[in-house]
């Protein structure tokens, strides 16, 4: 699966709240409708993006999926900068 | 045709009621938009390590959803926000209780399993194992996000702990502080 991205921000190691402090710093950094694909391997995270698009009004989750590299899971969000 | 002509005044007047009902309720609705706010409310009553965590990861967490927060520190949670202690000018139960206080953020101890600051220091430790931000980093966050720190007036001066002895730059407030925010914020939590 491909989900198109303009940037890529590796969040793998990082802990709560980390991921999605660091992702919002980076999304600031995005021009309008741009997309943001964060590396995480806190498996939290995954239900961390789905909350913070529910209520932040700039943000939109494109997609999500999991990848496995060498017998870890990386969790990989895109994120739209949408305002 | 008498019909018509009762009918049209009838829809007139339906419709300028219904009109106004309408700007009654927008005025209203601004008006409740107007009293909340995007804002998240914490209390940090406690000193205690593995609370106040609890309570910087929900602050920034909210920051970096979007939300702004404040957090409104009173008694044991003073002990988070200071930097040194000084015994200079206290009475002298002020001195002991200096004494008996966390120096600052890096003594707290842990609600459980303290074990004379061992359990605290344990914590730490396994909390590196695991990358996970210390205490200190997510206090400098909070203040590079531009979270609203409060210093609660009242316990500050019943506990004898001088404004120098806190952090730079936090505001120090009472009661109507923190309600002011909390009573406008989406969330408050006591901690």
């Amino acid at each position: 699966m491909s989900t198109a991205f303009d940037k890529v921000f590796d969040a793998r190691g990082m802990n709560c709240p980390m991921p999605l402090v660091n992702a919002r710093k980076e999304i600031g950094k995005l021009d309008l409708g741009q997309v943001l694909k964060v590396m995480a391997t806190d498996r939290g995270s995954v239900a961390d993006f789905q909350g913070w698009v529910k209520v932040a009004k700039n943000v939109e989750l494109v997609a999500q999926e999991t990848e496995t590299t060498d017998g870890r899971n990386v969790y990989v969000h895109y994120v739209k900068r949408t305002a | 045709m008498e019909v018509a002509i009762e009918a049209k005044p009838a829809t007139e007047s339906l419709t300028s009621e219904l009109a106004a009902r309408v700007a009654e309720l927008e005025k209203r609705l601004a008006a409740l938009e107007e009293r909340t706010e995007d804002r998240v409310t914490i209390v940090v009553f406690s000193g205690d390590l593995d609370r106040v965590l609890a309570a910087f990861i929900i602050a920034t967490g909210a920051v970096a959803m979007g939300q702004q927060a404040s957090m409104f520190f009173t008694f044991w949670g003073l002990n988070v926000v200071k930097k040194e202690t000084s015994f200079d000018g206290k009475t002298v139960f002020q001195k002991m209780m200096a004494m008996m206080s966390p120096r600052s953020s890096q003594a707290l101890p842990v609600s459980k399993m303290n074990y004379f600051g061992v359990g605290a220091k344990m914590l730490r430790a396994m909390m590196k194992e695991r990358n996970v931000t210390s205490l200190e980093d997510l206090i400098g966050l909070a203040r590079e996000m531009g979270i609203r720190m409060i210093a609660c007036e009242m316990s500050r001066d019943v506990m004898g702990i001088k404004e120098s002895e806190l952090m730079p730059g936090l505001e120090c407030g009472g009661v109507a502080t923190f309600l002011g925010d909390a009573l406008t914020s989406r969330a408050s939590l006591f901690i």
